[in-house]
């Protein structure tokens, strides 16, 4: 899509060119990104920079209300930034047609503390029902539900209803369902939060493997020991703005 | 697999709140039933009309021994009845004009009171002769008696639609109050649908929320609800063209027709053309409603 003058010209001036694309090879970029909710006296997000790289593993901290949340938010369209820009993949985010919104998210899989699993549906047909709803074809699911299942060590339970397994392989079910699709980005808002330290370590171990697959990992999180044992890249919120951004970070004074 | 996977979303949503499908198909089974049936009141006072209205004449009374005085100092001379004729055979809004002499009236008047002792004191002199026509439109009526009235040799004009116009009146009337109900009580099956949907669309949240999260489209997570409307609303549609059908069947064809003799009732072209329009009209408000129903609670 993007010629070479025009990549030339994107280059020159940093960060996008006029098509929109980000030419800095980020795959989420947040510029100047803030958001203030209705009735709300202070922002959710502040003046917000920051960028994340394609394959990228990276832990978003902060203590309840920093922001983490409206973060994911605002990637997955969920909600518009109220000035600045959110770039996913290149794309300017809230600039999108809401027709578009569909696409932008089945390049992201999402995974949620609470698992948000259908209990009226056994694990194979959660995890199927991702693939059904964006319209892909019997045979496609046939072959990428198995071997999804297979991934998260699951293939011996993809008859259960979600009530007959443990929170750990519950989770294992969503990430499973927030990968089926094979996106490019996997968002985890504390999917830890509900789950002991030894399960947890589990889920973590299947997030890194997702991530060695090419995806880039974004985890919300409160849970201390998983960042400071992982030594992955570290955002920290407060207030709604970036106090730190280290490379191989630890949870830090939250604790 | 997007048929399968659409179709059992809808009978999903159909048969888990079974009371409230219920009370939409019979909600929406009376409403285009009473709707159907102002359709065919309309229809019948139309056939009606094309009926009576074929039948009517305008009468023109020529003056006879027996006229007014004030109005025809004399008899209509035969100049003057050839000439009233030729300009009526004449008139573009003339479709057919007869002549009918005394004699031919006094016959008519001995067959309408054959058993009546009226019959003693009238003689064929005591009636006019007259012209009898038939307009093209019925409504042009007023122009042909305006050219008429004053013509020499002419005691009276008299239009039979007159007569039946009263009757059309009240007819026309309850015309109209069938269709009111039928339209209130359309409003009263959009505002169930719409309520109904928002129930539905509320006790799925779960699943359309995931669906919206893993990108299905505004088409996917939509299409379910609205062809749930749209089923609900054409089981509907189909018990009350059932309905109507039992309409015509049991209740004209087997008493009204047979009753009363003197006028037409509405055919099976009428049924074929109503029940059509019954069940697209109900359908389509089904949907239209779920649609605005569910817009906000599934924006994407």
């Amino acid at each position: 899509m993007t010629s070479p003058s025009v990549a030339r010209m994107g280059r020159a001036r940093r960060s996008r060119n006029s098509a929109g694309v980000d030419v800095t090879g980020a795959i989420i970029r947040f510029q100047h990104v803030t958001k203030r909710y209705r009735r709300q006296m202070s922002p959710a997000l502040l003046d917000v920079t920051c960028a994340v790289h394609p394959g990228e593993f990276v832990f978003l901290v902060g203590p309840s209300g920093s922001g983490k949340s409206t973060f994911m938010r605002l990637i997955l369209r969920e909600d518009t930034p109220s000035a600045g820009q959110v770039m996913v993949a290149g794309k300017d985010v809230a600039a999108m047609r809401s027709w578009r919104v569909p696409k932008l998210r089945r390049s992201i899989g999402t995974v949620f503390q609470d698992f948000r699993l259908l209990p009226n549906k056994n694990v194979y047909e959660n995890v199927a029902f991702a693939l059904e709803v964006i319209g892909k074809s019997r045979s496609q699911i046939k072959m990428a539900v198995p071997e999804t299942l297979e991934l998260v060590g699951l293939s011996d339970k993809a008859d259960r209803r979600p009530h007959e397994l443990s929170g750990g392989e519950q989770q294992r079910v969503a990430i499973a369902r927030a990968f089926v699709n094979r996106p490019t980005i996997v968002i985890a808002d504390e999917p830890t939060g509900n789950l002991d330290p030894a399960t947890s370590i589990g889920i973590m171990r299947l997030l890194d493997r997702i991530n060695r697959t090419g995806t880039t990992v974004l985890m919300a999180t409160h849970d201390a020991a998983i960042v400071d044992q992982m030594r992955k890249r570290v955002i920290e919120l407060d207030e709604g703005r970036v106090v730190r951004d280290h490379v191989r970070g630890v949870y830090g004074s939250y604790r | 697999m997007r048929i399968r996977f659409i179709s059992s979303e809808v009978f999903a949503g159909l048969f888990r709140n079974v009371t409230m499908t219920i009370a939409v198909i019979l909600t929406v089974a009376v409403s285009l039933t009473l709707f159907g049936t102002g359709l065919l009141v309309r229809a019948q006072v139309n056939t009606m009309k094309d009926f009576w209205y074929d039948k009517v004449e305008v009468s023109v009374f020529l003056c006879g021994a027996n006229s007014d005085p004030g109005i025809c100092p004399e008899p209509i001379t035969d100049t003057q009845r050839s000439e009233l004729q030729a300009a009526l055979e004449n008139s573009s809004l003339v479709e057919q004009v007869y002549y009918e002499s005394s004699e031919e009236a006094f016959g008519r008047f001995q067959e309408q009171f054959a058993n009546s002792p009226i019959l003693e004191n009238v003689t064929a002199a005591a009636l006019p002769e007259s012209f009898r026509i038939k307009l093209y439109n019925p409504e042009d009526y007023p122009a042909i008696a305006n050219a008429l009235s004053d013509a020499a040799g002419v005691e009276v004009v008299r239009d039979q639609k007159r007569l039946l116009d009263n009757f059309f009146t009240v007819l026309n009337g309850m015309q109209a109050l069938a269709l009111g109900v039928s339209a209130a009580m359309l409003v009263v099956t959009v505002l169930l649908v719409a309520n109904t949907m928002r129930v539905s669309a509320f006790s799925r949240r779960r699943e359309t929320g995931i669906m919206k999260l893993v990108g299905a489209s505004n088409y996917y997570i939509r299409l379910p609800f609205l062809l749930e409307a749209g089923i609900a609303a054409a089981v509907g549609g189909i018990i009350a063209s059932g309905a109507l059908i039992g309409l015509k069947v049991f209740l004209i064809d087997r008493v009204l027709s047979p009753t009363f003799q003197f006028t037409a009732f509405i055919g099976w072209s009428d049924i074929h053309r109503v029940l059509p329009i019954v069940l697209a009209t109900g359908i389509s408000l089904a949907v239209l409603a779920a649609f605005f129903a569910i817009r906000r609670y599934l924006k994407v």
